[in-house]
This record gives C-alpha cells, sequence and structure tokens, in this order.
C-alpha cells in the first residue's frame, strides 16, 4: 500500500511536470502568434517597412521564447528532483 | 577582455565541476532515466537494453571524444590553483578554443582593416568579420546607448563573436557547446552585469547611480518620498539582479534545449533498433540543425542587442 502510494505520487509529480510544460508551451504559442499576427498585419498596411517588422518580430519572438525557457528549466529540475 | 571572460568562465566551470553546485548537472543525471523515456515513444525496454544516453552528449564531461578515440583529461582535483579546482574539463577546454578562436578571427580582421586602411574594404574572409562587426556597431550598439556608445562598441562586439564561436562549435560533429553550461553563461552575464553597472556608476556619478536604485520620481511630495523609497528599492535591486539572470537562462536553456531536442529525434532510430526507420529522424534532425544554426546566430544577437539595451537604459536614466 505504501509502495502504491508513493508511486501514485511520484506519477501525480511527473504529471504535474508534463503539464506544466505543454502549458507553457500555450502561453509561448499564444504570445508568438500574437506577435505574427499583429506583424504581418503591419507588413500589408505599410510594405515599405517590412524589413524592419521583420526584425522587430523576430526579437520579440525570441524574448518570449527565452520566458518560455525559464519555466521549461523549471520544469526539468522538477522532473529531475522528482525521479532523483 | 577575453582573458577575464575565459578565467571566469573556467573559474566557473570548475567550480561546478568540482561538486554538484550547478542546479542542473544534478537535475540532468538524474533525468537520464527520465530522459530515455522521454524520448521513447515506446518501447521502453528496448531502449534501456540499448541505452542510448542523451544527456552525456551534453553534459560536462573528463573526457573529449573524437573519432580517432578518446582523450582523457585530467581527473577532478589534479589542477589546484590557490585552493580553487581548475582541472579542464570538456566545456572547459571549448570555452578555450572559442577565445582563442574569437582572438584570432577579430585580431586578424582587424589587423587587415588597418592593413588596406582608407582605400577601400578588406577583402576576403575579414571582409565578412568586418560586415559584422559594423552592424553589431551601427545597428546594436550606436542606437541603444546612444551617444557614449563607442566605448562599449568594443565589449559588445567581443560579447557577440565569443558567444558566435561557442554556439556554432558545438554544432560541429565532436563538438560541445560551451554555453550549454549554464556556469559559462553564468558568467558571460556576471560579466555584463559587472560592465552594466560600471557604465551606471561611470554616466550617473554616485549620487545618480544610487537614484537609480532608490528610485524618486521628481516633484513627488516630500511625505511620499520614505514609501516611495521603501517599496521601489527592493524592486529595483531585483530588477537589477534579474536582468543579467535572464539573459543567462536564456543563452543556456535555448542552447541545450535544442541538442536535447535533436538527440532525442536521432535517439529514435535507436529506439526502434532497425535502420529502415532512419529516414524520417534524419530528416527532421537535418531541419532542426539548420534551426539550430538560425538559433545560434539569434541568441548571441539577442545576449548582444540586451546587454546593450541595458547600458542604454541606465547611461540614460536620467
Amino acid at each position: 500500500m505504501q509502495a502504491v502510494e508513493t508511486a501514485n505520487a511520484l506519477a501525480n509529480g511527473l504529471l504535474g511536470a508534463g503539464l506544466g510544460a505543454g502549458l507553457i508551451m500555450i502561453g509561448a504559442g499564444i504570445g508568438i502568434g500574437l506577435i505574427g499576427g499583429r506583424a504581418t498585419e503591419a507588413m500589408a498596411r505599410q510594405p515599405e517597412i517590412a524589413g524592419t517588422i521583420q526584425t522587430a518580430a523576430i526579437i520579440l519572438a525570441a524574448l518570449i521564447e527565452g520566458a518560455t525557457f525559464f519555466a521549461l528549466v523549471i520544469m526539468f529540475l522538477m522532473q529531475g528532483a522528482i525521479t532523483g | 577582455m577575453f582573458a577575464t571572460i575565459m578565467l571566469l568562465a573556467a573559474l566557473t566551470g570548475a567550480v561546478q565541476a568540482h561538486g554538484p553546485a550547478g542546479e542542473t548537472p544534478a537535475a540532468a543525471e538524474h533525468g537520464t532515466a527520465t530522459e530515455h523515456g522521454a524520448a521513447a515513444q515506446g518501447g521502453h525496454a528496448a531502449e534501456e537494453e540499448h541505452g542510448f544516453d542523451i544527456l552525456h552528449h551534453i553534459q560536462d564531461s573528463r573526457e573529449i571524444e573524437l573519432p580517432g578515440g578518446v582523450i582523457h583529461l585530467p581527473a577532478k582535483g589534479s589542477w589546484m590553483i590557490a585552493g580553487v579546482d581548475m582541472t579542464p574539463t570538456k566545456h572547459v577546454v571549448f570555452l578555450g578554443l572559442t577565445g582563442l578562436l574569437t582572438m584570432v578571427v577579430l585580431v586578424g580582421a582587424a589587423g587587415a582593416a588597418r592593413r588596406t586602411g582608407h582605400e577601400g574594404a578588406p577583402r576576403g574572409r575579414h571582409n565578412i568579420i568586418e560586415a559584422m562587426v559594423l552592424f553589431i556597431r551601427d545597428q546594436v550598439v550606436m542606437p541603444n546607448i546612444g551617444h557614449g556608445g563607442e566605448r562599449y562598441a568594443p565589449f559588445i562586439i567581443t560579447l557577440f563573436f565569443f558567444i558566435l564561436f561557442s554556439n556554432l562549435l558545438g554544432l560541429l560533429p565532436w563538438g560541445a557547446t560551451a554555453t550549454g553550461n549554464i556556469s559559462v553563461t553564468a558568467a558571460l552575464a556576471l560579466l555584463s552585469f559587472i560592465m552594466i553597472e560600471v557604465a551606471g556608476m561611470r554616466a550617473l556619478g554616485p549620487k545618480g547611480y544610487i537614484g537609480t536604485i532608490v528610485y524618486i520620481p521628481h516633484g513627488l511630495p516630500k511625505a511620499l518620498v520614505p514609501i516611495m523609497a521603501l517599496i521601489m528599492t527592493p524592486v529595483e535591486l531585483v530588477g537589477k539582479i534579474v536582468k543579467p539572470v535572464a539573459l543567462a537562462i536564456r543563452l543556456f536553456a535555448n542552447m541545450t534545449a535544442g541538442h536535447v531536442l535533436i538527440l532525442a529525434i536521432i535517439s529514435l532510430i535507436f529506439v526502434f533498433g532497425s535502420l529502415a526507420i532512419a529516414l524520417g529522424p534524419m530528416v527532421l534532425a537535418i531541419a532542426l540543425m539548420f534551426l539550430e544554426l538560425f538559433v545560434a546566430f539569434l541568441q548571441a544577437f539577442i545576449f548582444a542587442m540586451l546587454v546593450s539595451v541595458f547600458i542604454g537604459l541606465i547611461v540614460h536614466a536620467h
């Protein structure tokens, strides 16, 4: 019974880590998707500064990805602590 | 400057190698078993027999794998300098290689530029380096720092090329990414933090610099000043610390995650245990390698740009 409970606790912990990673991806997807949408809209309105907009979009997407990776690192640590 | 970067990174690398002080190695070692599970869609038993260990390709180690064989580096604690364990590990060796490469490339390009003088652009490979250096100086450093930016341009350019070469060395076969080690990125972030704060002190003077920590807006009624100081000071201090930490984690996580992904896709071949399905993972791995190449450039650029933005913010804080 004790072993089953411990195993359930470990499984639940790992489930939490997995769900966390998925939720992170939703956040990142929404953020970068919004950037993509607004950037292409702006490029359509003013094609002559499309280059500037593209550079800004790439930089902003990389910044959002940076935030995503913080959370991802936390998930890795969680997973490591659980199975460690 | 290079010596400082290399020394600091080597120090942090040595300290990390000394004991499980870094979070990631400990987590990664523990995570090996789960990495197998993460890599395999199914067939856990199969890949435990094959024992394909992804993580040893990413972690720091005491041996360098080469096409001919393995170079064994000195054991832990062999090179003690002033009581600090300075034994070279794989990432430290690649860090030194990166520093050497950066020095050779940049000093060579500068020499070529000086030799051609004002007649025209240097030709050949020095032209590429000059194009990138001018891009960093004119599009990244000067717009973000404004006047007085030239004195910070060498640091930012060096930082950019150092991170770029370190990232690219990790993409070569049998290469290791030094920036995929949290200690290395932490060292780079520490140096950038020192640079930013020194820039602030230089530009604002001691009183102005304290003003960036104990932030009091102009025209605030006298009664509210202590309350404002009490609330804003921890916020400003945390902001000062968090920004370099974010830089370090961003670079580290980008480099490591890319390699983990590619290794996980390639390990699918080992999981299925047959070469018949090798085409799918290999095509995907090649596409991901292109993405990794792009990410290598992008992350070096983002690091350099953010450091310039932070320097610009603190230099123009008044």
